[in-house]
């Protein structure tokens, strides 16, 4: 199976049974088991590739250049991790379907569960450090779901809160250090990366690469001083925590940390940042975990302190540590995903998980007693289970390592660790198991059906038998993914067995359990001590980071961001022309060099039409209707200026977009205020008047500049100019531009013109289904109305001139291509032409007539422009190539075509439904039911008879 | 002619500034339709100046064109200007019919306010 596949099953998995759901629990879960039944078929299939010591990949080149290349692989490490995630992925699967009540919504979990599943598998997969980043973050989004699954209870939603927050920000830094990684190598393959362990340890830049990703990981595997998130997780469903953290989630961190190991370790600074911190990770774990009462808190923090060995094993930098390291990812996964799933039964049965509140349940429950014994035998590290072969190795490994010239401190501090390991493993089995039987259970427990418990004892199993055949069933899989670790194939010498002999090791081991013993017997004496002493509550500290950093944003925002707009519009202002004047002192400025145009008469003419209306603008602003007259003046002068300086195009389309803006304009100015009052001080208006002053002056000087001198670089134009004809096809190079050459942008456009009209759309359609319909149903206008609604004249006029209009706009279209034209001005003219028939004859009488819905047109628009463009695929050209030639047809004289006259009409249809849908949206607003006229033209002299018949038969009736 | 255009540009940059400073929304969309001109001729004026030159091909004689690419961008940026002005002026319609203010400042936590300026 592809990687590809395996890697997208479980998101195509998700759908399933939150849709399945309906059909009953059994089938939600069962989907979800199918699902990552056939992954993990799919990646069993390339176990004897990987088993060879064969690379499986799937490569899919995305963005080459920017190095975002969908590059997958699977090697040992990930074939260890994968098997993991899926194959205890389906074991929690099945607890989760027996565990989970009635009320909690079982689809939902499972579609949580596969869209994690499928991050982690993503992240064990890639052999792309972006793609890598990107599962990276969606495991932080995914356990954020699993996490507060449970949404009524608030140590949920704090604990899935806490949780991303940590390795969200966690995440955050490791993008930065991959970053720097990628530069570093100059690619941001995997396969690229591994290879160049020299040339990133001698970069300058190894260190602050090192410590961001090793802050993702540590965050992601909570080490300590992040450890803190991990226990509050625990207010997720125990299915969840069995996941999360035993293969899952935080061993991601261990995960990253091995697959750099390559490059990574080997330093000082990776042995002194890692190693410490792992040790320190796995003592403080211990100790905390053997003070916990909770039954999943005493598992959490034992979880941390076995993320915290591992953690140190790799630290160590030796290869023997890091198939230690390995060794202790598979063995960890069993017991403790068994331990979880245990707890979660005796919780589910006896409705406490406080250690306090139980004990003597052995006979109740045998089934569960032997699953959750064998599991904490094996964390305390007691042959013949598999935590014991490990913990051994590591053992073994911190008498060999020297922490600053001391040779006994990590192996003093490892023992240390291994006793509270062994006493809080002890307490588990004797405070919950053994001990006399009780009669207040706050109910009274019994083993549960065979579907939660066989999970947990198909891990038991395994805890069983990887202890005593350690070699037959792992060996091989530890040798692949070690060696995938260390980056050779050649391991050092090792040996997964019971018996080593009379070790240092074994001594330890042997002090740890007797002395683990020794501490569970006085368990009560410490815990008063542990309760006397003082120690910092990571969740009220984090509780008050967290507050801090909102009551600073939070101000920031205030003050940056108060709702007082035009503050912000003079902020905007003056910075800008700030900025300019810093640009304008600080560059220099060459001579003119342009001789300038003449000025005769009639441009002065037009320039004092447009200055004065935009001051008379400035003067009676107050006056609105006033001021719309005045703004359409300096609409028709720019226009004209338009044509008078070479650019015929945009006159017609400044022209007919002034129209209809205007009409715009004039409908919203129905419904709004027909003055503004004055509301600003003096001094501010003076203030305002001298920015604006400023920012005219500078923009003015600017442009006069930018006129009076050339280019100071060749210009693309000439390549537009000279092209235009044999590559687009059309003489009118503007229109060739927007359809040919900058076709991609226009299409841009004419989708954004689009959503603008479904924005004003949805607007309407928002407001009017509030009381504001109410409202405007009994507005009275402003103005008297005239006494005709419809007057006859130009509804007969505008009658006469639709097909008039319509057929300029065909003109203006169809030789676009060549003169001035084109699909927007078209677009735009048979917009009025349709407008005018709504201004003349009224809203009801058009709408009746209308034909097509405006949705439609501007859908049709960029559909058919997107299918112009994907037509060139079919050519082998890339999207948007366009293509031309000449027709003849005998009774005419020869034309030519284009397919960008497709593409034009595409925008024809999207221009034209935007500007209707714009207009009809806001004459909605004026519909009231008494001006509704039926007849626009009503002249009919047959209907006024038959509206008497119909008053004769009302009287009559 | 530059001089004018310039000027025009500055005028309407001024006067649309001004207006966008206001602080009820028809003088702000004015305003904005006024900046609206001044930046589409400022677009435009960036390909010079040039008196019949228009940029259509001619077969028959071999005559000065002027740039075509500020054009073809201006035409674009006229036509996407009405549909933001459309926009705004629904977003303001629709505010106002809502809430009978045409305030374009928040109030309600309008904590620093440019002394004694309110109305």
């Amino acid at each position: 199976m592809s990687l590809f596949l395996i890697a997208a099953l479980p998101f195509l998995g998700a759908v399933f049974p939150a849709l399945l759901i309906r059909a009953g629990r059994n089938v939600a879960a069962s989907s979800a088991g199918l699902t990552t039944f056939l992954a993990l078929a799919g990646l069993l299939i390339h176990i004897p590739t990987v088993m060879r010591g064969e690379l499986v990949t799937a490569h899919f080149d995305w963005i080459p250049g920017l190095g975002l290349n969908a590059h997958f692989m699977l090697d040992g490490l990930g074939l260890l991790f994968a098997s993991l995630i899926l194959g205890i992925g389906l074991l929690i699967i099945l607890y989760a379907r027996f565990y989970l009540t009635r009320e909690d919504p079982m689809g939902q979990f499972y579609s949580y569960l596969l869209l994690f599943q499928g991050a982690m598998l993503g992240i064990v997969l890639s052999d792309n450090i972006l793609l890598l980043l990107i599962f990276w973050e969606l495991t932080s989004l995914s356990s954020f779901l699993l996490i507060g699954y449970w949404k009524h209870l608030p140590e949920g939603r704090q604990g899935a809160r806490m949780a991303l927050a940590v390795t969200g920000s966690g995440g955050l830094a490791m993008i930065a250090g991959m970053l720097i990684l990628g530069h570093i190598v100059g690619s941001y393959d995997l396969s690229d990366i591994l290879q160049n362990k020299e040339l990133i340890q001698s970069s300058p830049l190894y260190l602050p690469a090192l410590i961001l990703i090793l802050l993702g990981c540590f965050t992601k595997s909570a080490q300590f001083p992040f450890h803190f998130w991990l226990p509050h997780a625990m207010a997720a469903p125990t299915p969840v925590s069995a996941y999360l953290h035993s293969a899952t989630m935080v061993k991601a961190g261990l995960f990253l940390m091995a697959r750099m190991w390559p490059v990574l370790a080997g330093t000082q600074e990776w042995f002194y940042i890692v190693a410490t911190t792992g040790l320190l990770t796995m003592l403080i774990g211990a100790v905390i975990a053997l003070m916990k009462d909770d039954l999943k808190a005493l598992l959490a923090f034992s979880t941390v302190s076995h993320l915290g060995l591992i953690t140190m094993l790799l630290g160590f930098g030796t290869e023997i540590a890091a198939v230690a390291a390995v060794f202790h990812i598979i063995n960890h996964a069993t017991f403790k995903a068994a331990l979880f799933m245990t707890a979660g039964i005796v919780d589910h049965e006896a409705h406490t998980r406080d250690i306090k509140r139980l004990g003597g349940l052995r006979h109740l429950m045998p089934v569960t007693f032997t699953i959750g014994t064998i599991a904490a035998l094996s964390m305390a590290g007691i042959p013949p289970f598999n935590g014991f072969l490990s913990k051994e190795m590591m053992l073994e490994e911190t008498v060999h390592t020297v922490w600053n010239n001391s040779h006994y401190l990590v192996p003093g501090l490892a023992l240390i660790a291994a006793l509270f390991s062994a006493a809080y493993s002890f307490r588990f089995i004797s405070h919950v198991f053994l001990g006399p039987q009780r009669d207040d259970y706050p109910t009274t427990p019994h083993d549960p059906g065979a579907g939660m418990w066989l999970a947990p004892a198909f891990l038991v199993v395994l805890v069983v038998a990887i202890g005593l055949f350690s070699k037959a069933i792992v060996g091989p899989l530890v040798a692949i993914a070690s060696s995938a670790v260390i980056g050779s194939e050649d391991l050092p010498y090792y040996s997964l067995k019971l018996w080593h002999g009379f070790t240092p090791a074994l001594y330890m081991s042997i002090i740890a359990v007797i002395g683990g013993m020794f501490l569970l017997g006085f368990h009560g004496y410490l815990e008063r001590l542990w309760n006397a002493l003082p120690r910092p509550e990571a969740k009220t500290i984090f509780d008050a980071v967290i507050g801090a950093m909102t009551a600073l944003s939070r101000w920031i925002t205030d003050k940056l961001h108060n709702g007082v707009i035009s503050r912000y519009a003079v902020i905007f202002i003056a910075f800008t022309v700030g900025l300019g004047y810093y640009a304008f002192s600080t560059g220099s400025i060459g001579v003119p060099t342009r001789i300038p145009l003449p000025a005769p008469i009639i441009p002065i003419i037009g320039w004092i039409c447009l200055v004065g209306a935009t001051l008379a603008i400035m003067y009676f602003h107050r006056n609105r209707l006033l001021s719309l007259v005045l703004i359409g003046v300096v609409g028709l002068i720019v226009s004209m200026a338009f044509n008078y300086l070479s650019a015929p195009d945009l006159a017609l389309t400044q022209i007919s977009v002034e129209t209809v803006s205007m009409i715009l304009l004039l409908l919203s100015l129905n419904f709004l205020p027909t003055e503004t009052p004055w509301d600003s001080s003096a001094r501010r208006r003076w203030r305002d008047a001298a920015i604006s002053v400023v920012a005219g002056l500078g923009t003015g000087g600017l442009i006069y500049a930018l006129m009076m001198r050339d280019f100071a670089f060749p210009t693309i134009s000439d390549f537009h100019l000279a092209n235009s004809y044999e590559g687009g096809g059309g003489t009118n190079v503007v229109n060739v531009i927007l359809v040919d050459f900058r076709g991609f942008d226009t299409f841009g456009e004419i989708i954004v013109l689009g959503i603008a009209a479904l924005v004003i759309f949805s607007l309407t359609e928002g407001v009017l289904a509030t009381k504001v319909r109410a409202y405007l149903l009994n507005r009275k206008p402003h103005w008297p109305q005239s006494g005709d609604a419809h007057p006859m004249m130009m509804v007969v006029v505008t009658r006469v001139m639709m097909p008039i209009a319509l057929m300029v706009g065909a003109y203006i279209f169809f030789r676009g291509h060549n003169q001035p034209g084109g699909g927007f001005i078209a677009g735009l003219i048979v917009a009025i032409a349709f407008l005018m028939q709504y201004m003349a004859s009224g809203f009801t009488w058009a709408a009746e007539r209308q034909r097509f819905y405006y949705h439609a047109t501007i859908g049709w628009g960029v559909l058919i422009a997107a299918a112009t463009g994907l037509g060139a695929w079919f050519n082998n050209k890339p999207f948007l190539t366009s293509d031309f030639g000449y027709l003849h047809w005998p009774p005419l004289e020869e034309f030519e075509w284009a397919t960008a006259m497709l593409f034009d009409t595409g925008v024809f249809l999207a221009v034209l439904g935007a500007v209707m849908l714009a207009l009809e949206s806001l004459s909605r607003f004026a519909w009231q039911p008494g001006i509704a006229q039926e007849h626009a033209m009503d002249i009919n002299p047959q209907r006024e008879e038959e509206d008497a018949e119909e008053t004769q038969q009302e009287k009559e009736a | 002619m530059e001089a004018l255009v310039a000027s025009a540009v500055g005028v309407l940059t001024a006067a649309g500034v001004f207006l966008i400073l206001r602080r009820r929304t028809f003088p702000v969309i004015l305003g904005l339709s006024l900046l609206t001109y001044a930046v589409n001729i400022f677009l435009f004026a960036t390909g010079r100046l040039a008196l019949n030159a228009p940029p259509v091909l001619n077969k028959y004689a071999d005559v000065p064109y002027t740039d075509p690419l500020p054009q073809a961008l201006v035409l674009t940026a006229i036509v996407i200007s009405f549909g933001m002005t459309a926009v705004i002026v629904m977003i303001a319609l629709s505010a106002y019919l809502s809430t009978k203010n045409d305030h374009i400042d928040m109030t309600a936590h309008e904590t620093v306010d440019e002394a004694g300026e309110d109305a």
